[in-house]
């Protein structure tokens, strides 16, 4: 450990002293391991005249300069990916309550599920006779979903949350449109997920910002000043919301959003909390969109792809994208596009098919009472880490029950000069992945943890543990924790220097400064 | 633990819960189902399909059913990769930051731009999020697109415009299915944000991007491609011919056809757009002891820090398809990508020359060609096409299942309307296809041709 950054070696944890970075010619970059002449590839066997290249593709046309590809051996290419995996932290590796993400357990039945060739080997634009198997599983995705929301028809095209919510509001739209109305404002908590007021603006709104109350829901006082102020296109809410808190008043704002002549969007961020407890539809929303990626354990894939369905009540379905899954008098299943009153299309195909194979084997393998468990299971232990760390951070809403999740704030550290960030990063330290930190906005210094369901007790001690260890150093050591991490392969990282000079791809030797 | 959490029962846990909406009865679901049955259960679904990839399939029109080496599935199935969040803590995540670095990298080299974002959902999205940028970097209202970029694409784009982002204007192909640039000329003017062709467009034709670029730019309109990854191999990049943005579908580089999804969108831009480009960006910094990292960068563009003024709502994006994308790449490396262009176009080629050679099939899509392209039939392309799926052929993408979004822009004359593509049949040939297949598939259509026995001429 260098000295310069005045670590206490007794107090270094467990195995920093047998920290051993990997040399950076390990972590060298797939161009950077290039060679002339090597290569992995195979071609079949060609079979039909070899036209010159010359005849074959016009000198115009013709690429003058081929890409710069690695040219490396399939063993090292193996080499390299393997190495950078284990410089990644998944699921997999440890608890990660990373929270409003839902990094629950990707069980690996879903993999399989989705390379069978009768699903992965599908062509988008085979005839509809050699697809019914495909369809039959949407079809049956689409109602359960339906079910699962209290709502009626479903579309599964969006690719992922923000998807879908743009979808929604597009359909918000066309719903006004069809009235002869065209309202611009959108109202939206001041906890809500930065996509919703970006998706906002996509959808041709303007978002109307509305408080929250001292207890973490909407402020109804204010919600009935920003409808007044009218023009109301609809509202997009999180419920549980992102401070893990159910909205007491959750029918009254829908009373008072519908009155204004707007309709409710349910952003299914936290729909982990409230399977088979309560719906959205019942709550009053009119559109919900669902995280396949959160919600129903297909995988994140560090950032995606993910699916992002979204659930609508029976009167806006004129107005779901194309095409629209039906089944005729005969059984069979085909895709209808002939809808007057649609918003068109959201995306090429049918949507990310392969991701919602994964999400129909999760709901197929727990049914409603393994869902409903799996909610009862995500509050409990959500719950549970609450209270371990009760005495240590500052619980804004600790008076409240907390759902899948639970806000903190790292004020209470303040004195020995320890930020949330500075938790964060000696979390890692101990093995486990950090909670979100600084969101929602309205909490100060926030950490925002969500365990999962999948997390057993021994795991929820072993987090709760490394929480009280860090706020022990933010006490004892602060330089410690403020320097962390130290055992992982890198240090804290320069992110000021990335943004102020940007080097956003390989810079080859032969380009000098500045890239290709 | 119900203890420490002072609760008596599970019930009390979700107290919060207004009585009126909280659910008494059990989800209307099937019941749960052991891994084994559920197994079972999702064979016997797949076993109702008849995939692409057991027949003989000449179906592309943006997804291709090229090899995927078994490289690619050994490294996307690691569990630190595939149960991975979005890298937000930088320090932990150096694999799939520094993957996503690697990805940049090669759409930049393919490409021939400076910039390349992490990935987007999919082409077709990537193309409306391309005008949106435009729209805000010109302030201008329209977006003239080619009718031959797919025609999907062109309906999200529409789609999403209804919102936000330029008007999309559509101007036709020309005999021979390159797009007709005196139309295109005619349609571009000072409320242009963007000019969007496809390379090699909808029918396989190929645009004069130059001549495109010239035009765009001389409006003061950014020039937007759409370009497939795999003819980059052997056609030169759009960077190097005057485009702005790239975007594109890399479904073919290495993922599974995966009935449309997913694949992974990408766009690359001039460096002069950097600031505007959508989605993650990872770069390149030190640590504090010197060491080389990646972390996510420019997130002022973003929505979690920008929110309603950020330059786009996208959040997750399609990381791990893009690391399959960086692994097929890196599989066939600097000689592989052009060995496999080539090899496409030499199928090609031959396909189309065998099905010129029978009697009635006459070209639509002119001039070279690089693995896909369109022939017209004597008999309506639909019913071809089943007419010769019980031979185990899928014959390609009868064009008449877009036909309302080519009416008017086509050649063949808007008094033939819809009709005027009823007899047009796209065929896409990868390097599985084998010449024996394409023969058997030539003299099957042949057949099927002569005997009269499908369709009305």
């Amino acid at each position: 450990m260098s000295d310069s950054t005045g670590l206490r070696p007794d107090l270094v944890s467990r195995d920093d002293a047998a920290v051993c970075r990997p040399p950076a010619a390990d972590r060298a970059t797939i161009y950077e391991r290039s060679r002339p002449g090597r290569g992995s590839w195979s071609l079949p066997e060609l079979g039909v005249p070899e036209v010159p290249v010359a005849e074959l593709i016009p000198e115009s046309l013709r690429r003058t300069r081929p890409a710069r590809l690695p040219e490396i051996s399939e063993v090292d290419l193996l080499r390299h990916f393997t190495g950078l995996s284990a410089l990644n932290y998944g699921v997999d590796s440890g608890s990660y309550p990373l929270g409003s993400c839902t990094m629950k357990y990707n069980p690996r039945v879903n993999e399989g599920a989705a390379r069978l060739e009768g699903f992965a080997g599908l062509h988008p634009y085979q005839p509809e006779s050699l697809v019914q198997g495909a369809l039959e599983l949407m079809h049956e995705l689409e109602r359960w979903l339906a079910e699962i929301s209290g709502l009626h028809a479903t579309t599964l095209q969006p690719a992922a949350g923000a998807h879908g919510e743009l979808t929604g509001l597009l359909i918000i739209r066309a719903a006004h449109q069809a009235e002869g109305r065209a309202p611009k404002r959108i109202i939206i908590p001041d906890t809500a997920h930065g996509t919703n007021p970006a998706s906002v603006v996509m959808g041709g709104f303007v978002p109307a910002p509305v408080r929250s109350d001292a207890r973490g829901g909407v402020d109804l006082d204010h919600l009935r000043e920003v409808v007044a102020g009218g023009d109301i296109a609809g509202l997009m809410l999180t419920n549980p919301n992102t401070l893990g808190l159910f909205d007491e008043h959750i029918t009254e704002i829908a009373r008072l959003v519908h009155e204004a002549g707007g309709l409710l969007y349910y952003d299914g961020a936290n729909a982990n909390a409230v399977l088979g407890i309560s719906r959205p539809g019942d709550m009053g929303f009119d559109i919900v969109h669902f995280n396949t990626h959160k919600t129903f354990s297909t995988p994140h894939g560090g950032g995606g792809p993910g699916a992002g369905p979204i659930v609508v009540r029976d009167a806006l379905v004129p107005f779901l994208p194309v095409p629209v899954l039906e089944q005729g008098e005969d059984g069979r299943f085909f895709f209808q596009y002939d809808r007057p009153h649609t918003i068109g299309k959201v995306r090429s195909f049918y949507g990310n098919f392969g991701v919602l194979v994964r999400a129909w084997t999760y709901i197929r393998s727990l049914g409603a009472e393994g869902l409903r468990q799996v909610s009862e299971t995500a509050v409990l232990n959500a719950n549970y880490v609450m209270e371990g760390v009760r005495d240590l951070l500052d619980l804004p809403y600790g008076d409240r029950r907390c759902m899948h999740e639970f806000v903190g704030s790292a004020t209470p550290l303040k004195k020995d000069g320890i930020r949330a960030l500075d938790v964060a990063k000696r979390l890692l330290d101990y093995g486990v992945h950090p909670p979100t930190t600084y969101f929602p906005l309205i909490v100060d210094e926030a950490l925002m943890v969500e365990p999962t369901e999948t997390e057993s007790k021994d795991a929820l001690d072993r987090l709760v543990d490394a929480f009280h260890r860090v706020a022990q150093e933010a006490r004892d050591a602060p330089d410690l924790v403020r320097s962390a991490p130290v055992t992982l392969p890198v240090r804290r990282l320069d992110e000021a220097r990335a943004a102020r000079h940007p080097v956003l791809r390989e810079q080859f030797p032969e380009d000098g400064e500045g890239g290709a | 633990m119900l203890a420490a959490v002072r609760a008596a029962s599970i019930g009390d846990l979700f107290a919060e819960i207004p009585e009126e909406v909280r659910r008494r009865e059990p989800l209307a679901l099937p019941a749960g189902l052991s891994e084994a049955e559920v197994v079972a259960e999702l064979r016997r679904l797949a076993g109702k399909d008849v995939p692409a990839t057991q027949l003989v399939s000449f179906l592309g029109a943006g997804v291709y059913d090229h090899y995927v080496p078994a490289a690619v599935d050994a490294v996307v199935s690691r569990g630190e990769f595939l149960t991975a969040y979005t890298p937000y803590q930088p320090e932990r995540s150096q694999g799939v930051l520094q993957t996503i670095f690697e990805f940049q990298t090669a759409v930049c080299e393919l490409t021939g731009m400076d910039v390349s974002n992490a990935s987007m959902y999919d082409g077709s999205t990537a193309l409306a999020e391309a005008s949106i940028l435009a729209g805000v970097q010109t302030r201008r209202g329209q977006v003239v697109l080619s009718a031959g970029v797919h025609p999907e694409y062109r309906q999200v784009l529409a789609t999403e415009s209804a919102g936000y982002g330029p008007r999309p204007r559509t101007v036709g192909v020309r005999t021979g299915a390159a797009t007709d640039l005196d139309a295109l000329a005619a349609a571009v003017g000072d409320d242009t944000a963007a000019v969007v062709v496809q390379q090699p467009n909808f029918f396989g034709a190929l645009e004069d991007l130059p001549a495109v670029a010239e035009l765009a730019h001389a409006a003061g309109a950014l020039f937007i491609v759409v370009a497939d990854p795999v003819s980059l191999g052997v056609l030169e990049a759009p960077g190097r011919l005057g485009a702005d943005i790239v975007v594109g579908e890399g479904q073919a580089l290495g993922n599974a056809m995966n009935f449309g999804g997913p694949g992974v969108g990408y766009m690359a831009v001039t460096t002069k757009l950097m600031r505007r480009i959508p989605g993650r960006l990872v770069g390149e910094t030190v640590d504090l002891e010197g060491r080389r990292g990646y972390v996510l960068t420019l997130q002022t563009r973003e929505q979690h820090i920008r929110r309603e003024k950020a330059t786009s709502n996208i959040c997750s994006n399609h990381a791990l398809n893009a690391l399959a994308t960086l692994v097929y790449l890196s599989w066939l490396g600097k000689d592989g990508l052009p060995q496999l262009g080539l090899h496409c176009a030499r199928k090609a080629a031959y396909l189309r020359e065998r099905l010129l050679a029978l009697p009635g099939v006459a070209a639509f899509t002119a001039g070279t060609v690089v693995r896909e392209f369109a022939v017209r039939l004597p008999r309506p392309a639909a019913d071809v096409v089943e007419a010769l799926v019980p031979q185990g052929y899928l014959a390609g993408v009868a064009v008449s299942r877009f036909a309302g979004l080519f009416a008017g822009l086509v050649p063949g004359g808007e008094d033939a309307g819809d009709a005027a593509l009823d007899d047009v049949l796209l065929l896409a040939v990868t390097e599985k296809r084998t010449r024996a297949e394409i023969d058997a598939f030539v003299a099957a259509l042949g057949d099927l041709l002569a005997s009269g026995e499908v369709g009305d001429e």
